[in-house]
């Protein structure tokens, strides 16, 4: 008997290569946008050759540009990696990375840190440390309140219920912070932006995003069996307890590093993996790197948008509000077609 | 030959025991029919047996080692499982699907090769169902969606089936191509163990019988033996008649006429 095997994923590979040039088709634009104007030539010159045109171009690509750009890739498809994740375990596409409270943890974090007068990396490392807190928080209250119940559901609620009492802890932050000086420097962080990124903040936030991504990739197929629910994961074979408290460990990880540089960025991990599940399906080995390609994407243009629009750069957060809620509104008609 | 066994059982719900004094023993190569009405604790039953459920007193034997003992993949390879009710979020190919099954085969990080894809075509073709392949399984009625789980529980390779209602969503066609199918995978030397609502499935597959009543196995034995107008009163509260089609060549076997 013949067996006409069709196991070829030709059209998710044409698709992942083609998110790969058009990241940095991208990257490469985005270099050029900002108020000193360089050409792509010049860009690409210097990449190869290490040659400026001037000093000050040198300076201007390797300390502010650069990062940037390489944050915006970082923060955007970091965020939509997890946001997948956590719509995988979570069996739910409605789901964003801050179902378990990492950005209100963060938040109030970096809130708490900024009224102690920190310094920047005093408040990333609170922003960090409070992040994960908040996750560890939520899998013990379910675990404690959670015995013989449905574990997703009582993970969704302590979420909800950590990430109000965070949000409290932010408002009494807010409330008893110096008005002058420390007031607009929380609003402006939970704002979210991408100015103030350094090359050694990369250098520390990369290794803990690969740290979180490498794991993910790993188990993406037994993800794709957690879809028909804990029992039957089970019956077919996956230890969902571990499974599930792993993928958790990694997406939180992945999140709390990069809101710990660029502040609360909210719909990029809610959207961008329904436009990667529109592209590839909803098996997560595409899944996955497909999100995180076209959430690095989005953020280098939203990120584009933000610092050449207008002559005052608009928030990040802000901006992304603007463009992603209208944004998801449009391929949730599109997917209810396609039932996601 | 071998065994998944039930000793001293008691199953159900911390302060809520469900099920309690069951002894119970299923092998290779036979078919064993539970026949209760709605909610007498099959489900609870079956969940036990899968070890999704902890008993709260007894022990359940796979091939005499206690189910607790056995790892998620190496149980997975031997206990195959088709639930009663599905929801799938995300629209995954009917192939993705019968795929799945092949996962207890799998290593840790491992997904599908080519010989998971043999196995997969393999099965939808056993169950004629391979023109659904490239379908979304979210697409598909409910009588193919139970077809493509009964697909995916074969791809698993399993010595034994704990069957959940498989007949429960399908039309009169789809249930008797599935009591067929339990026959046929009974003659590969199967051991199914299967929840239905109709004491006819067991006369069709000639089965033993096991009747949950009020929180105990009240009868088992061969439907044949077992299944009596008396106890089908009891259990269901109806009128049964039960006639013989001895004389039909075509279909020698007992059958249930309600009298309504």
């Amino acid at each position: 008997m013949i067996h006409n095997i069709r196991r070829n994923h030709t059209k998710e590979t044409l698709i992942l290569i083609s998110l790969m040039f058009l990241l940095l088709v991208t990257a490469l634009i985005s270099c050029t946008i900002g108020r000193y104007q360089l050409s792509t030539g010049d860009i690409l010159h210097f990449v190869f050759t290490g040659q400026a045109v001037d000093q000050n171009m040198s300076t201007l690509l390797l300390n502010i540009r650069f990062p940037r750009i390489f944050g915006a890739i970082l923060v955007g498809g970091a965020l939509s990696i997890s946001g997948a994740a956590y719509q995988g375990i979570f069996r739910n596409p409605m789901v964003s990375p801050d179902i378990l409270g990492v950005s209100s943890g963060a938040g109030f974090g970096a809130s708490l840190a900024i009224t102690l007068s920190l310094s920047m990396i005093g408040i990333q490392i609170m922003a960090f440390a409070f992040g994960l807190m908040a996750v560890f928080l939520v899998l013990l209250v379910s675990r404690i309140i959670g015995k013989n119940r449905d574990k997703i559901l009582m993970l969704v609620l302590s979420g909800m219920v950590t990430g109000a009492i965070f949000n409290a802890l932010i408002s009494l932050m807010k409330y008893i912070a110096d008005t002058d000086s420390k007031l607009p420097d929380i609003t402006f962080w939970l704002m979210g932006s991408l100015s103030g990124i350094t090359t050694e903040e990369i250098k520390v936030v990369l290794p803990m995003v690969i740290i979180g991504i490498v794991p993910l990739l790993l188990l993406s197929w037994k993800l794709n069996v957690l879809s028909f629910g804990d029992e039957e994961a089970k019956a077919l074979g996956v230890n969902t307890r571990v499974l599930r408290l792993t993928i958790i460990c990694c997406a939180s990880l992945i999140t709390a590093s990069v809101v710990c540089v660029a502040g609360l960025i909210g719909w990029v991990g809610l959207i961008i993996p329904h436009f990667a599940r529109f592209l590839v399906g909803p098996n997560h080995k595409f899944l996955l790197p497909t999100s995180f390609l076209s959430g690095s994407i989005f953020m280098l243009l939203v990120d584009g948008v933000a610092r050449s629009a207008t002559s005052l750069e608009i928030p990040l957060g802000i901006l992304i509000s603007l463009i992603g809620a209208p944004l998801f509104l449009v391929f949730l008609s599109k997917s209810t077609k396609k039932s996601w | 030959m071998m065994t998944l066994e039930i000793k001293n059982g008691v199953f159900g719900y911390p302060n809520k025991p469900i099920l309690s004094d069951i002894n119970f023993e299923l092998s290779t190569g036979e078919i064993v029919c539970v026949l209760g009405k709605n909610g007498a604790g099959k489900t609870t039953l079956f969940k036990s047996m899968l070890g999704v459920l902890k008993p709260l007193s007894g022990s359940i034997l796979l091939n005499g080692k206690a189910i607790e003992n056995w790892n998620r993949p190496q149980f997975a390879r031997l206990v195959g499982y088709i639930p009663q009710a599905r929801s799938l979020p995300f629209p995954f190919t009917v192939m993705d699907v019968v795929l799945f099954g092949r996962t207890a085969h799998m290593s840790a990080f491992g997904s599908p090769g080519k010989r998971d894809y043999i196995i997969a075509e393999e099965c939808l073709d056993m169950l004629n169902i391979t023109y659904l392949k490239n379908r979304t399984f979210t697409h598909l009625s409910g009588g193919e969606q139970q077809m493509v789980i009964v697909a995916r529980a074969l791809a698993q390779q399993p010595s034994f089936l704990i069957m959940d209602e498989p007949t429960s969503s399908l039309d009169f066609g789809n249930q008797i191509k599935i009591i067929c199918q339990v026959n046929a995978l009974k003659n590969n030397s199967l051991g199914i163990i299967m929840a239905t609502h109709s004491p006819d499935h067991a006369f069709m597959c000639d089965a033993k019988v096991a009747i949950i009543h009020e929180g105990k196995i009240w009868k088992t034995g061969h439907s044949k033996d077992v299944v009596s107008e008396k106890i089908l009163k009891e259990i269901y509260g109806v009128e049964v008649k039960i006639h013989s089609l001895r004389n039909k060549p075509e279909c020698n076997r007992l059958v249930c006429v309600p009298t309504v």
